[in-house]
């Protein structure tokens, strides 16, 4: 863990941890053969003693983790435990009747202490880190105006991170930062500003003339992949996180939007054109031939994000007016559809996908879980939401 | 492709724009673009005509000098040799030279150009509109352009962030090779979040299609 290295760095991120998410696994941790297909049953479990606001917030987190809230009758697994001034739960495989953990969640709030119970049985029935403690950024829009919020990865105590009244897109956390970088037109013209979340402190990442958009963050939190207009064209750039070190990486007159990061740094995925038709597309961040990844059954493909775990790229495939979100793996292949929707964006679990659903009130985020295909709006009251991004 | 079409239509546009322009007289204080010859060059600020005897207006450094018209006795008209967008395409000056200037919004409101679906292609249509920015900002050597691109609803965001950037950077590059200095005009994507009409059926769509002209002025100079 290089981020270890600095007290600094350190402090920050326990205060992350407390606050806002659990231990990142470690590479390796993850269990790759745990979901070999894309598709499985959503695991039947049973939760006894809980009610309000604990039982509402264990129902959807097991909901978004692929579990289905059965009868006791039906269950594979039995929670029982209650909420008063601390959450507790039992976890019994009903089968052989074997106790998987009895644990007591203390200290934070009830509803962390939820999350964290949600999160202990996702990880004893599954393997994987569960996400109940993430926290999500996100665009909303009200009127003309959109401003950068983020909260719990279900919506819940959305702060705003910007109060511009101008516009703002693509907000994107640095990996195991309180940091973000988005692009605003706050200040006359779309540039890249980086923004602290504890101190508040905002800094130009890009800002040329021209258009300077969809900034991607390395997964080493070094480097920054944006695309800029500043030559007359608009193209892919890559540079250092405070904007030093500009490397122009394509030159052509077509589009490329959206780029995303292999989670080893090796690639920047991005949409690109050939031939006219849109496309996939991923080059070197040091530059290099520009390689389109193969793909077939999913048209106009953009907005690509690699999985944390490398194997998948997700992203949005629009026919007419219908956008779905799709998967392809990494190295290219047939696409799966799997929901409509639009601008996915992986979990740290590579399962759990954050995305954007248009409906007729307007834009909402919804959370999908990729081999059960369960789905489930986040629930706000702030406005039109998109662009989400997670915490990772 | 999209070079070839937007090439070959600047080359009628400029001959029609020309041959109507030239015989017009010039306003009052105002010194037009001569006909058939060039202006601004990609690579340089500017260029005067060396057989201008005449002397023209002084601008302030860094100003590009329209050629003067007054001259008698003009030779033949030399071929308009066309700017070709060179491969790196018109470099787009630093922020610093727009950084104290006035947007004024009203001064072509009613030059908007509209786009095809998914297109950034300058349809022969919106030209009028185009050349009618070229020619105040040929007249008022000391304003700036910003042209703003936006997109309909029917595209992803980020997308249509970057197809509002392509048709600004379009009707830029269309007034270049009109005849006004690339370290004059800057763009600006506001993809879908600045829609005109809020419906969602094809005539909201085409008029959200758009790129708009805000001209930028100088501040007046302090006391």
């Amino acid at each position: 863990m290089r981020f270890l290295c600095c007290p600094l760095r350190l402090a920050l991120l326990v205060t992350l941890t407390l606050v806002a998410r659990p231990g990142r696994a470690a590479p390796g941790e993850h269990d790759l053969v745990r979901y070999p297909t894309l598709t499985a049953k959503p695991v039947p479990i049973n939760l006894a003693g809980y009610s309000g606001e604990v039982a509402q917030v264990l129902r959807f987190d097991l909901e978004v983790a692929g579990f289905r809230i059965v009868s006791d009758r039906e269950a594979q697994y039995l929670l029982t435990g209650g909420g008063g001034g601390e959450v507790r739960g039992h976890l019994v495989d009903a089968i052989s009747k074997a106790t998987k953990f009895n644990q007591v969640f203390t200290g934070g709030t009830l509803r962390a202490q939820a999350h964290a119970l949600s999160d202990a049985v996702v990880l004893a029935v599954t393997g994987v880190p569960g996400i109940a403690t993430t926290k999500i950024a996100f665009k909303v829009t009200r009127g003309q105006a959109s401003e950068v919020y983020y909260a719990d990865y279900d919506g819940h105590g959305a702060r705003a991170l910007t109060r511009d009244q101008s516009v703002v897109a693509a907000p994107v956390w640095a990996p195991q930062r309180r940091l973000m970088l988005y692009t605003t037109y706050a200040f006359g013209n779309p540039d890249v500003v980086s923004h602290d979340l504890d101190s508040g402190a905002r800094k130009f990442v890009a800002r040329y003339a021209g258009s300077n958009i969809s900034p991607a963050i390395s997964p080493d939190g070094r480097r920054v992949a944006f695309l800029s207009s500043k030559t007359g064209n608009l193209d892919l750039y890559v540079a250092n996180l405070d904007g030093s070190g500009l490397r122009q990486l394509t030159r052509t007159r077509e589009d490329e939007s959206s780029p995303a990061w292999s989670p080893d740094g090796r690639w920047i995925c991005f949409a690109a054109r050939f031939d006219g038709r849109r496309a996939l597309a991923k080059i070197s961040p040091e530059g290099g031939a520009v390689q389109r990844i193969p793909l077939t059954l999913a048209p106009n493909p953009t907005e690509p994000d690699w999985s944390p775990d490398g194997r998948w790229i997700a992203f949005t495939s629009q026919s007419g007016k219908y956008f779905n979100i799709c998967l392809i793996p990494a190295e290219g292949g047939e696409a799966r559809l799997l929901t409509e929707g639009e601008d996915p964006c992986w979990a740290a679990n590579s399962r759990t996908l954050i995305y954007t659903r248009r409906t007729s009130s307007g834009r909402n985020l919804s959370l999908l879980d990729v081999p059960t295909k369960q789905h489930k709006d986040v629930p706000q009251s702030l406005g039109a939401c998109s662009q989400p991004s997670w915490a990772r | 492709m999209k070079r070839a079409i937007l090439l070959s239509s600047v080359v009628a546009l400029l001959a029609v724009a020309m041959s109507s322009t030239g015989c017009k007289r010039p306003p009052k204080g105002v010194t037009p673009i001569a006909a058939g010859a060039p202006t601004t060059v990609p690579g340089t600020t500017e260029r005067r005509d060396a057989r201008d005897a005449t002397p023209g207006p002084t601008p302030g450094p860094g100003v590009p000098v329209p050629p003067d018209t007054t001259a008698q006795g003009r030779p033949e008209p030399v071929p308009v040799p066309v700017p070709v967008p060179p491969a790196d395409g018109f470099a787009q000056p630093d922020m610093a030279v727009f950084e104290n200037m006035l947007m004024d919004t009203n001064a072509f409101q009613g030059d908007t150009v509209y786009f095809d679906f998914d297109s950034s292609v300058v349809k022969k249509s919106e030209f009028d509109k185009a050349n009618r920015v070229g020619d105040h900002l040929k007249e008022k050597p000391l304003t700036a352009l910003l042209v703003d691109g936006h997109c309909d609803e029917r595209g992803t965001e980020e997308y249509n962030r970057a197809l509002g950037e392509r048709r600004a950077l379009s009707l830029r590059e269309y007034l270049i090779l009109y005849g006004i200095g690339p370290e004059r005009i800057r763009t600006r994507s506001w993809g879908e979040d600045r829609p005109v009409s809020l419906d969602h059926n094809e005539e909201a769509w085409s008029k959200n299609r758009r790129g708009e002209f805000i001209l930028l002025l100088p501040l007046p100079p302090k006391n």
